[in-house]
């Protein structure tokens, strides 16, 4: 595993935590933070998953870091620090990005968004929040820009699924017909169950997820009383929709049917954006970024390994971390992600094997328990959401 | 949560059933809820001998991957097969649904087992934390 920061000894817990225990969820440690795994009210992991693709459920997602970037350069730090155009970006739209070591690997993956002519909003994965922070902050002193760590200000609450957009739209007078995929808006969002009735004004309603199917992002006060007023209120207003509250253990079969990217498992400070495969979130002719002289080096010299999707042929669930056989038995490669996927109802992985056995169709095995067990290279993503006319 | 009167259990959150000389072996209703959905359950072939405290097989749900240890030694007669295809048995039906039977070797050992009442007295502390 790469090496990540120190956490802290003390477990963090978001402003939602009590609720989550009253609601009997069953809570692990995840990166320093004490969260959901699954609900078994809701019906476990399964039910959560299955739900979000033809439904809805909501995450807490509070554990997730945000860093601000405010000034008159901000747009040039933003360059400076991310491979993807930022320049690209109109007041409201986000994109898929990475902050990237001087060697083209990953110190982190995040959404930046953009919220107005010089801000933007960096949102950044939990067990890497200090990390970011300080890589951000130590590399752009030389611009006229403010970055503030945000993380604490905010309860993040993810509502996912075909349905969430009928689910939030009760509840927020912004029009989220008029917000596309990976934009974001300002809204309120109404508190029922408060007296007197009153609104939260000026919520962030972001549309993007992690779970490859549509859906918001809501970032509202991180005040326990308002958080749980908030994550009850939805809940409520979903219930003709079938609302289910969902864990992290749904997130991340979720995420890996899509083949979205976990931090320390598909990326990592070892592994570079080729071999990760994200080349179309890299703007290589974009004014100059840490990184890309590391990888305009790495491409000429071609990648060594490569990350693909692999399908069980045989019997057996490939998990994080087992080998990855060729036909011979000999070792190629290791998965970085693998589960059973519940919607598509297959055991699938994530592995990386050099490019010689990366063709889809590609026989190879997983050593599971010892074992060399038949796969097979597939195409990725596993799971692509229908297409709305 | 119910721990039969009838069965013997293991720390491991194995439970056993015990007929003459003869034993069904499964894992606890604390165990299923605990893993989650079950997908999945490896088992020793028939004929195949399994050792007091020692893995005999393995039990994964959608998240974990959990072994199994056997509360007695013996030799397996007969697998579970419906357990191929319903995995999932196991989280509706943790206490009736036996995984292997076997023919007890050393009974003697069944002493070394805990009791319903001890089984859940156990896991109330384990759960606790």
């Amino acid at each position: 595993m790469p090496a990540v920061e120190a956490t802290t000894p003390t477990i963090r817990k978001t402003a939602l935590n009590a609720v989550h225990r009253q609601m009997g969820a069953k809570m692990v440690e995840f990166n320093g933070w004490d969260m959901p795994v699954e609900y078994p009210s809701a019906g476990g992991i399964m039910a959560e998953h299955n739900a979000v693709r033809t439904g809805v459920g909501i995450f807490d997602v509070s554990h997730m870091g945000d860093i601000r970037l405010a000034g008159p350069q901000a747009l040039a730090a933003v360059q400076h620090i991310s491979m993807n155009d930022a320049s690209r970006l109109a007041i409201g739209q986000a994109q898929y990005s990475a902050l990237l070591y001087p060697e083209g690997t990953f110190v982190d993956d995040v959404i930046v968004h953009r919220l107005g002519e010089d801000e933007y909003l960096l949102v950044i994965n939990a067990g890497t929040r200090e990390k970011d922070f300080n890589w951000v902050r130590d590399n752009t002193p030389q611009f006229d820009c403010k970055v503030e760590h945000l993380s604490d200000d905010f309860t993040q609450i993810a509502i996912q699924g075909p349905k969430a957009v009928n689910l939030l739209q009760k509840l927020t007078d912004a029009d989220l017909s008029a917000v596309k995929f990976y934009w974001v808006t300002r809204g309120t969002i109404n508190l029922l169950k408060a007296k007197p009735r009153r609104y939260l004004s000026d919520i962030l309603i972001a549309r993007t997820g992690y779970t490859a199917e549509d859906g918001f992002e809501i970032y509202i006060p991180a005040d326990e009383v308002t958080s749980a007023r908030v994550w009850n209120e939805i809940l409520e207003a979903g219930k003709e929709f079938g609302v289910v509250p969902c864990g992290l253990g749904s997130r991340n079969t979720l995420r890996l049917e899509g083949k979205l990217p976990l931090y320390g498992h598909e990326i990592s400070d070892t592994i570079n954006v080729w071999e990760a495969g994200l080349d179309r979130f890299i703007k290589m002719e974009k004014p100059d970024f840490i990184g890309r002289a590391a990888l305009e080096n790495a491409k000429a010299v071609g990648v060594k390994r490569t990350l693909v999707g692999l399908e069980m042929v045989e019997r057996g669930i490939a998990r994080d971390g087992y080998k990855v056989l060729d036909e011979a038995g000999k070792e190629v490669g290791y998965v970085t992600s693998g589960s059973p996927a519940p919607f598509l109802k297959k055991n699938i992985a994530l592995a990386y094997v050099p490019p010689a056995l990366a063709e889809v169709g590609t026989r190879l095995k997983v050593e599971i328990r010892g074992q060399g067990v038949g796969a097979q290279v597939v195409p990725t993503p596993f799971y692509k959401r229908p297409k709305k006319n | 949560m119910s721990y039969p009167a009838d069965l013997k259990y293991t720390k491991e959150h194995e439970w056993i059933k015990v007929d003459g000389s003869n034993a069904t072996i499964g894992i606890t209703d604390y165990a299923q809820a605990s893993l989650g959905d079950i997908v999945f359950v490896d088992l020793p072939k028939p004929g195949s001998e399994i050792t007091a405290g020692k893995t005999f097989g393995t039990v994964e749900s959608v998240k974990a991957v959990s072994d199994l240890y056997a509360p007695a030694s013996g030799t397996v007669n007969e697998v579970n097969g419906e357990l191929a295809t319903v995995p999932e048995k196991i989280n509706k039906e943790a206490n009736t649904t036996w995984m292997v039977r076997v023919t007890l070797k050393n009974p003697e050992e069944l002493k070394n087992l805990l009791s319903a009442a001890d089984y859940e007295k156990f896991v109330n502390e384990e759960g606790g934390h």
